[in-house]
């Protein structure tokens, strides 16, 4: 069986990883940003399973559940702060809150 | 020897009544702050007088007597203990200081009784004593200076005691400053003298020195330099020229203050410390004919000012000025022992004389101005008396205190410096026609005061006995030195004789060829001749002419004296201004001072440096902070630009770093 070199999978983790910053950065709606955030961390993701992968190792497979568990929190908070956002300033333009600041 | 072995009773004495007084006298009664302040200082004189018969008792090889107490300060080889020492010339001090001024303490009593802040006056009347009797004491140059700094303060709080005064406290500030300028002097020669001889204690130095070879007029070195030096700083303490402006202003005081200070002990310091310092002045020809110069030129230019003075205080703060002339001039021409003895008769007659003036002024209800006085010789006789011998005791009459230690000066000075001796010559016959031009204004001629609005009164007991007291002394305080008129021994140069006998025949030794044939003339005369060579020897003649002159020009002719001011009337103007001197100080030293300190320090460099660089600096941290604080947008996106930026920015180092491990 011809095993896919771990080469391959960071490359692949590099350009999801690029694309979520990119997106992160030029991107204005906040459910966008919020998704790009999640690819930029499976991204991560990836590079750890390939990493663990690679070195038969547990240690990158763990970090990896840690990684999804700390997103779903992030969803669960973010999501409700993106909701009343949403409530209050009828928009999901992150232009707009721009309030906390000198 | 109890007392020998406990020197510091005799400190701690006034310093005891000092502190008492002035933390608790407060609100006591007059009696209780008389009790202690005068308590402690009799008892210190007490002390002395204890210490002074155990001294007579010493083996001449203990002398000087030498006790230390703690070790003060220690930095390396740079030690000073707390050493008081005892030797004649001490003895002498001790006496003096303590003595008189015991008696103005009494005096005091009375001439303070209706002035506010007793309690305050004795208390620094009493630190006065303590601080003077430490100068007096102090067996190395640190201790002593404690003690002349000591002084300066005292001086300085009682100039200014009434201190609601403007001119008061202007003239405490006055004589603080210019003293300063002295001490600085004073500090460095202290500096200078341990750099030479790695030591402060007086013996210690004085041996080394003895080791030493004299310097010459062309070849100065470094105790030419010290001995200026120490100087220096005598002639701030001792109103000397060209630092004397502050002794005249210094009568704003109370009077028993000036007479105790200003006239009998503390401006007296600089001499005493020139004749401490006697064998380093001995080994610098140059510094010693600076002394009897800068001597000769103080008495006799303060003579001519004195002249023309109304204040009668004024007049006797210039005639002090000028006595302490006569003290430096005897210093500098090496007969050290008659400077001494003309400080202890000086303190008496001088002392009395302003303790008189005093008196004066008190019967006058507080005038000063001897033209608006006259006639006060028969309302006032024990304060005419007493002051009429004091004024024959300061022009050197024949038999009176000033004649002894007066005429011995001149006659040291007459065979060193025959130009020094004529102005101190000169000046003594200023001198006695101030002084009688003073007694004549103030107790004769008519009334120039109105008498219903002056009720002029004898002042009370206890400040009329110290006068006669002081009279008494003013008489026969010179008298140790008469057997020497009729060919016996100077008693008073025998007692001083171990202090200064060996320097004295080194710094006569130059002159005894051209001392030699005079001496031997004179003593080839039987006693008799002696007598009357002494009575009218050239002081006595010039002192009687000035005389003569005050009483020609005050009570048979007093119209002259106007006549001559208006033939001479600039001359007159200028003398009577003081020959500007004030103005001329002001001008050059106070005024662009004042300037440069309101332009250069205070506007440029305190406001423009100083307080450029704090309120810089904060500025600068202030706008660096508005213009950083502008990346906190709120705006999202930035932040996450800055966050990428950054990590871009660790990957960029990181793999920089492993590419060159690499």
């Amino acid at each position: 069986m011809n095993i896919v070199p771990i080469s391959y999978y960071l490359v692949l983790s590099a350009i999801l990883f690029g694309l979520g910053v990119v997106a992160f950065v030029f991107k204005r709606n906040i459910i966008t940003i919020f998704m790009s955030i999640e690819l930029m961390l499976n991204a991560v993701n990836l590079a750890f399973v390939a990493f663990a992968r690679a070195h038969n190792q547990l240690d990158g497979l763990i970090f990896v559940f840690f990684v999804i568990v700390i997103a779903a929190a992030e969803a669960a908070v973010g999501l409700a702060i993106v909701i009343t956002i949403a409530h209050n300033r009828r928009s999901l333009n992150v232009e707009n809150v721009d309030l906390l600041k000198f | 020897m109890p007392m020998l072995d406990h020197l510091w009773i005799i400190l701690a004495l006034p310093l005891a009544g000092a502190a008492i007084n002035g933390l608790l006298g407060k609100n006591w009664p007059k009696s209780a702050v008389n009790s202690v302040a005068i308590g402690s200082v009799s008892l210190a004189f007490l002390a002395v007088v204890e210490t002074v018969r155990e001294f007579l008792q010493l083996p001449a090889n203990q002398v000087p007597w030498v006790r230390t107490y703690f070790p003060w300060m220690t930095a390396g080889p740079f030690k000073v203990n707390f050493a008081l020492q005892v030797d004649q010339l001490t003895i002498v001090m001790l006496l003096t200081v303590t003595f008189v001024g015991t008696l103005i303490h009494i005096y005091s009593t009375g001439y303070m009784a209706h002035e506010g802040g007793y309690y305050r006056f004795f208390s620094y009347l009493n630190l006065f004593m303590f601080f003077m009797l430490t100068l007096v004491l102090a067996a190395n140059i640190v201790v002593m200076f404690v003690g002349w700094e000591g002084v300066g303060l005292c001086s300085y709080l009682l100039i200014g005691f009434w201190f609601l005064k403007q001119s008061a406290i202007s003239a405490g500030k006055k004589a603080f400053i210019t003293t300063r300028i002295g001490d600085f002097g004073f500090t460095i020669g202290i500096l200078l003298l341990f750099w030479t001889f790695h030591s402060v204690d007086f013996g210690t130095i004085f041996s080394q020195a003895a080791g030493m070879p004299s310097e010459t007029m062309t070849q100065a070195g470094v105790l030419t330099t010290i001995c200026i030096l120490l100087f220096t700083g005598a002639v701030g303490k001792s109103a000397q020229l060209p630092l004397y402006v502050w002794l005249p202003d210094a009568m704003e005081g109370p009077t028993p203050v000036s007479a105790l200070i200003h006239a009998a002990t503390m401006v007296t310091a600089g001499v005493y410390m020139v004749a401490r310092m006697h064998p380093l002045f001995s080994r610098a020809p140059i510094a010693m004919l600076i002394v009897a110069i800068v001597g000769a030129a103080t008495a006799f230019y303060s003579a001519t000012i004195g002249l023309v003075q109304t204040d009668i205080k004024k007049v006797l703060a210039y005639s002090t000025v000028s006595q302490l002339g006569y003290m430096f001039l005897a210093c500098g021409v090496g007969a050290y022992t008659a400077g001494i003895f003309h400080l202890m008769t000086h303190a008496f007659f001088k002392g009395l004389l302003f303790l008189c003036a005093g008196s004066v002024i008190h019967a006058m209800g507080g005038e000063q101005d001897m033209r608006k006085m006259g006639g006060l010789r028969k309302a006032i006789p024990v304060t005419f008396w007493t002051m009429f011998i004091a004024t024959f005791a300061i022009s050197g009459v024949p038999g009176f205190a000033g004649f002894f230690s007066k005429d011995e000066i001149l006659e040291a000075a007459q065979h060193s410096n025959a130009p020094l001796w004529l102005l101190g010559l000169v000046a003594a016959g200023l001198t006695s026609f101030y002084m009688f031009r003073l007694i004549f204004l103030t107790f004769f001629g008519k009334q120039q005061f109105d008498e219903h609005k002056v009720h002029v009164h004898e002042s009370p007991r206890n400040m009329t006995i110290p006068l006669i007291i002081l009279a008494f002394l003013s008489i026969f305080g010179g008298w140790f030195a008469a057997p020497k008129l009729v060919g016996g021994t100077d008693h008073f140069e025998a007692f001083l004789h171990p202090v200064f006998a060996s320097y004295q025949m080194q710094a006569t030794a130059g002159q005894e060829e051209a001392t030699a044939r005079p001496v031997g003339e004179e003593s080839a005369g039987t006693p008799a001749m002696d007598l009357v060579h002494a009575f009218t020897g050239p002081p006595v003649i010039v002192g009687l002419l000035g005389i003569l002159l005050a009483w020609w020009f005050y009570i048979r002719r007093p119209d002259l004296p106007k006549r001559l001011a208006q033939s001479m009337y600039g001359l007159y103007t200028l003398v009577l201004h003081k020959y500007y001197v004030d103005e001329i100080y002001a001008a050059v030293i106070v005024r662009p001072l004042l300037w440069i300190s309101t332009n250069v320090l205070w506007h440029t460099v305190d406001e423009g440096l100083i307080d450029g660089t704090v309120n810089g600096s904060a500025r600068l941290a202030r706008e660096t902070g508005g213009k950083l604080r502008e990346l906190q947008s709120g705006n999202a996106r930035s932040y996450a630009s800055w966050v990428v930026v950054g990590a871009v920015g660790v990957t960029a180092l990181l793999l920089g770093i492993w590419m060159k491990v690499h």
